[in-house]
């Protein structure tokens, strides 16, 4: 039991670093500009893929740099030139922008690297296991997405609560129209927002790729959990964003631990009809298996009793 | 955009129909062809083609043309159906489909209806990869014929293999939470305890399908389990991603697999360094060392280098289709499946004996265990450009794979 | 596809005409039109279309009650048309086995009546919030849906469905339903049937109040309405419909499986009514049968429709945000002003740039794609029936120069256009 809780709590908190990597970006974003950029999983694949092929050619780290770089670069003219345009027509126009987006970059990716998975495999100075509980090693590599996962944290948080760029965010937060009065070049900022927050799904892309599997249809293939992740913690606020991240990690862990269904609870069910074969697919329907649906059910949950979201600072 | 220009023409081919050219053998691929799933769905129609350009080469069957169009369904059943009526509209008589279940049973009942509601102009559904067992047992159908083995036969095969690998005490199973996924684990339950009563299973598991990013959960359950063996009939990113979760955490088990060597599974593996410890099984493997399938092989290998992916049950299924047009010397289904039904046929990758069942249309043909690892002296394929390969560890004799069907086919007539 | 965004003040939905005969004769011209289209389009492909348009007709009409009239941005509307369809299925399944029985032509009422149990019941959870965080629910609870369905498999038959046979229901009029004309012309009277009762709520106080939920929501609450309430009966009334359009689906393929509710089909009918045009109600109509066409139509000519496709959705947002429909009805003060004639050289001016770009930009994607995807089949590939090599630099050349001078002189050419059109239509207001 020991085992499952310790075993479970460090495979939880991994995970949950893991989806804070992917959806800092997409949080940063969503907060400052109130855009919830459906494209964001794209950009992430964008950074897996320009992770790889620099990391082919002049390795891991300085790829890590560049290519979150090259996709802020087009992240910004994407901004520039679409996003901004989009905006004056409203919050759906721009949903709808960054989802017609998705097809686009999907379709570019498969022509430059093709349908099959590349061979991005994780680079040498971290291919190590860091530390051995109960027999199960955890890898190095793991160890370096928590670390980033956590100083990305860090380093968002100081920038929001201790500069000047920061305190215009918290602003416009709350009084967007009043910061656009003061004359603050709003579409500079917004330009630099997007810049930033797909420049973070990159670094996600670039560190997650080799761990998962680079390949054209990633984007498609990790749904909309991050979106998630940003609404159960609450418009615009960080701090809500890590800590989603921590509970849906813990809470999808723990669940496939445990191998419980309603008929272990209460016993079989003794109906041998037609309702009895479906109610008989819920009655065994056992945690585990249901693990990864836990954070949609989370989702509708909160918004329905806290529509602001764990630690929102207003209304969604 | 160019479909401006092409809507014109289109919309007159709408009103129109495309007329069906007598002389040629119109295969019709209805799989993929954008999208996610397009990988796999591109390297079927990539066969296909490779198939027809050598029979062309050679004159045609029974001098025609073969000709394969591709009909991209998106993986989605409805999408399907439009588009077997799309090439039932331009002349083809045979549909070719392998990816997702859902697809075959939709293709499978729409074909019987057609048939029955159009008896003068029949069309058949050859299935190359759909492995479902309800295709060619509840729902079988007179117009299909399913030219992969299907889950109870490839269970029945690997268990034949596992019960003679005295090491193996405790399997572990997990599978996705869809009918595929269930029906691996229950012929695996059933099939264990029959073979090798001794075995525990010590798990049973399912998982939502292609939902899970992060599969450390699953290969802690698996440790803390004890097992020494997982069977897994998982496929794609489920497969890619447990692999590699299971690499990472060290966890030293074989691993039993239906699809390990599907797009991208092998490139996982060595990502993995899972050397020697996936087996899979299938209808064959590259490195069989049968001069005629490696000169084919090498062939294929060399035109299509991006995706160099080899499947023999296409070339099983199109040898088998061939054999039949020939022997009916017409290409009308309804006058080419009577042949079909109890063929006798040397298969591709090894040219052993198999032979289509007559009472459920289902192909039975040598089944091979194999494992991934380094390249051997003596073997020359490689898979997806990692330097590992298949090496065989073990062969079923079609006979040896039979298993009993409920299947009670409606024949016309 | 001129391209240009017209500064229009917002249209109104339906935007009808006060003349009656105007009113009813569209009307049964479309009921005409339903009526005659199998005698144009007679291929099994056609028909086959036709009768999968009409089910997209309702299901996007039916989406649109949310996303233009009411303002609600739903991600999850496909579970509606999935649960129709699943409920209908087994009451076909019921009424072949003398159960149930309901002739075949009614069933759609099963899936009407599921779509508005569940659209009530979801709605009450939903509707209480509006904007992004109606949007997130209605994500989360399809999710819920789409997942639930491959687990609970006795009532959703896993992976593979529900399918049934259509001919071996009740056949009280001696129809079979055997053929796939006779499901066209039950699928068309289903269609017309719900696009008028779709309209006639557009016109009810009801419709008008929706409108105001979308423009205003607390202007509506200050005069004494519960926007809560009006959001939850449209939500409620737009599951009924799309429910009627799932039952249509499952008589139309017999068949009804998971993906029906899965988020790529709730994806696709956004993009129909965004395409189409959220602000008209002809708007959808447009949309679902172009997007249908092109979904099934486009994979045939080229490999990578989706970019074509994503690239399209991308124009329309940003340079004609009120859809195709939309750009015809700009056309509309012209017509009243009778000055149309004077803006058609306009149009072909900035048509003709226009398309060169969009020649050019097409010859650069495929000539890519040649080269990447489909390099294992050589460089010799074939645009407009003209053959050329990929690799080769001409047609490269004429492909980057068409792009480029076509695009610039279509940016000239819409500046140009719409100053005219400015002109043009201030001439109307200040005449």
């Amino acid at each position: 039991m020991l085992e499952i809780v310790f075993v479970s709590t460090i495979n939880g908190v991994l995970f949950g670093m893991l989806l804070f990597l992917m959806a800092s970006g997409l949080t940063v974003i969503f907060s400052m500009m109130g855009v919830l950029n459906l494209a964001h999983a794209s950009f992430y694949m964008l950074g897996a893929f320009f992770g790889f092929e620099i990391s082919r050619h002049i390795g891991f780290w300085p790829a890590l740099i560049l290519a979150p770089i090259l996709v802020a670069l087009i992240g910004m003219v994407v901004e520039r030139f679409g996003l901004r345009r989009v905006h004056r027509y409203g919050h759906v126009a721009e949903l709808l922008f960054t989802f017609g987006l998705t097809f686009v970059i999907q379709q570019v990716v498969e022509m430059v690297w093709g349908r099959l998975p590349v061979n991005y495999v994780v680079p040498p100075s971290l291919n190590f296991s860091a530390f051995t509980i109960f027999s199960t090693t955890y890898p190095a590599f793991k160890v370096f997405e928590l670390l980033t996962a956590v100083a990305i944290f860090v380093v968002l948080l100081l920038i929001i609560r201790r500069t000047r760029i920061g305190l215009i965010v918290q602003a416009a937060l709350t009084h967007p129209d009043m910061v656009g009065m003061l004359g603050h070049n709003v579409d500079r900022i917004f330009m630099l927002v997007f810049g930033v927050g797909v420049a973070l799904a990159a670094v996600a892309g670039v560190i997650a790729g080799p761990a998962l599997v680079t390949q054209s249809n990633m984007a498609g293939l990790l749904g909309p959990i991050l979106f998630v992740v940003v609404v159960v913690g609450g418009l615009g606020s960080l701090s809500g964003a890590f800590a989603a991240s921590l509970l849906i990690g813990l809470v999808q862990t723990f669940a496939v631990a445990f191998d419980i269904s309603l008929a272990d609870l209460f016993g079989p069910l003794d109906l041998d009809n037609a309702l009895g074969d479906y109610l008989n697919d819920i009655w065994n329907v056992t945690i585990a298996q249901v693990a990864p649906i836990l954070p949609y059910l989370l989702l509708v949950l909160v918004l329905i009793v806290r529509p602001r979201g764990l630690m929102g600072m207003r209304d969604t | 955009m160019k479909h401006l220009f092409a809507t014109t023409a289109l919309a007159v081919s709408l009103v129109a129909g495309h007329a069906a050219a007598e002389d040629t053998l119109k295969i019709g691929y209805v799989d993929p062809l954008s999208g996610g799933a397009a990988s796999v769905g591109q390297i079927g129609l990539n066969h296909l083609k490779f198939i027809a350009d050598e029979a062309n080469a050679k004159g045609g069957i029974n001098r025609e043309k073969v000709e394969v169009i591709g009909y991209d369904n998106q993986v989605n059943a409805q999408t399907s159906l439009v588009q077997v009526q799309k090439a039932i509209d331009e002349g083809v008589r045979i549909i070719v489909q392998g990816n997702g279940s859902s697809v075959g049973v939709a293709i499978e009942d729409f074909v019987a209806k057609y048939n029955r509601r159009n008896p003068d102009k029949h069309i058949v559904y050859l299935n190359y990869g759909a492995i479902d067992p309800v295709l060619t047992n509840e729902k079988c159908s007179y117009w299909h014929v399913s030219f992969d083995a299907n889950v109870n036969v490839k269970m029945a095969a690997l268990t034949n293999f596992i019960k003679d690998q005295s090491d193996i005490k405790k399997i572990y199973l997990i599978d996705q939470d869809y009918s595929f996924g269930h029906a691996v684990a229950d012929a695996a339950v059933k099939m264990l305890k029959e073979k090798r009563a001794d075995i525990e299973v010590v798990g049973n598991e399912f998982h939502p399908l292609v939902k899970i990013t992060d599969f450390a959960p699953y290969v802690a359950k698996i440790k803390a389990s004890g097992a020494d063996a997982v069977i897994t009939g998982n496929w794609g990113q489920d497969f890619s991603l447990l692999l590699k979760a299971a690499g990472q955490a060290g966890l030293k088990v074989k691993w039993f697999t239906y699809y390990a060597g599907a797009a991208g599974g092998p490139t996982a593996i060595k990502q993995a360094d899972l050397a020697g410890q996936v087996y899979q099984v299938n209808e064959g493997i590259n490195n069989l060392g049968y001069p005629e399938a490696d000169k084919t092989i090498k062939a294929y290998i060399d035109r299509y280098k991006d995706a160099p992916v080899v499947f023999p049950r296409i070339f099983n299924t199109a040898g088998l289709l061939f054999k039949a047009v020939e022997e009916a010397k017409s290409s009308d289904p309804a006058d080419f499946i009577p042949k079909l039904e109890g063929m006798e046929y040397k298969t591709f990758s090894s040219g052993g004996d198999g032979f289509i069942r007559k009472e459920d249309h289902q192909l039975f043909q040598p089944l091979f265990i194999s494992s991934f690892g380094p390249l051997k002296d003596g073997e020359s394929f490689d898979e997806e450009n990692t330097g590992w390969g298949w090496t065989k560890i073990g062969e079923v004799a079609a006979k040896d794979t039979v298993v009993p069907t409920t299947c009670e086919m409606k024949r016309p007539g | 596809m001129t391209g240009t965004s017209f500064s229009l003040p917002p249209p109104t939905p339906g935007g009808a005409t006060s003349n009656p005969v105007l009113r009813y004769g569209i009307w049964v011209l479309v009921a005409a039109g339903l009526l005659l289209l199998p005698q144009v389009f007679s291929s099994g492909l056609a028909i086959s279309t036709m009768c999968l348009m009409g089910t997209m007709v309702i299901f996007a009409l039916s989406y649109n009650m949310l996303l233009g009239q009411t303002g609600l941005l739903s991600f999850g509307h496909a579970v509606f048309l999935g649960l129709g369809g699943f409920l209908t299925a087994h009451a076909m399944n019921m009424g072949a086995d003398g159960l149930f029985p309901l002739p075949l032509m009614f069933m759609p009422i099963v899936g009407g009546v599921t779509g508005l149990a569940f659209g009530i019941l979801f709605g009450a959870v939903c509707t209480r919030r509006a904007g992004t965080a109606f949007a997130m629910i209605t994500l989360g609870i399809a999710e819920l849906v789409a997942s639930s369905a491959l687990i609970l498999r006795h009532v959703f038959g896993g992976e593979e469905g529900i399918s049934v046979d259509r001919t071996e229901l009740p056949q009280p009029l001696g129809i079979v339903f055997g053929p796939q004309i006779e499901v066209y012309y039950l699928i068309a009277a289903w269609c017309f049937v719900s696009m008028l009762a779709m309209y006639a709520i557009t016109r009810t106080p009801f419709g008008r109040m929706c409108n105001a939920v979308r423009d205003n929501p607390v202007r509506v609450s200050f005069i004494g309405y519960n926007t809560t309430t009006i959001r939850f009966i449209a939500f409620s009334l737009a599951g009924l419909f799309a429910g009627i359009a799932g039952g249509l689906t499952a008589i139309n393929f017999e068949l009804v499986n998971a993906a029906q509710m899965g988020a790529a089909e709730s994806g696709t009918v956004i993009l129909m009514a965004y395409i189409g045009g959220t602000g008209f109600f002809a708007g959808p109509i447009i949309g679902a049968v172009l997007v249908t066409y092109l979904q099934l139509m486009l994979s045939d000519i080229t490999n990578v429709w989706q970019l074509y496709f994503g690239l399209m959705f991308i124009g329309i947002v940003m340079y004609a945000p009120n859809g195709i429909v939309g750009l015809l009805a700009a056309q509309r003060p012209l017509l009243e002003r009778r000055c149309l004639h004077r803006m058609i050289p306009y149009y072909v001016l900035a048509l003709v740039p226009g398309l060169g770009a969009l020649a050019g930009l097409s010859m650069v994607i495929e000539m890519t794609t040649q080269l990447s995807v489909s390099g294992s089949e050589g460089m010799s590939m074939s645009l407009m029936h003209i053959p050329f090599e990929a690799d080769s630099v001409v047609p490269w050349s004429i492909a980057v120069v068409l792009l480029l001078a076509g695009g610039y002189g279509f940016l000239r050419a819409a500046a140009v256009t719409r100053n005219a059109y400015d002109t043009a239509t201030a001439d109307r207001r200040a005449g």
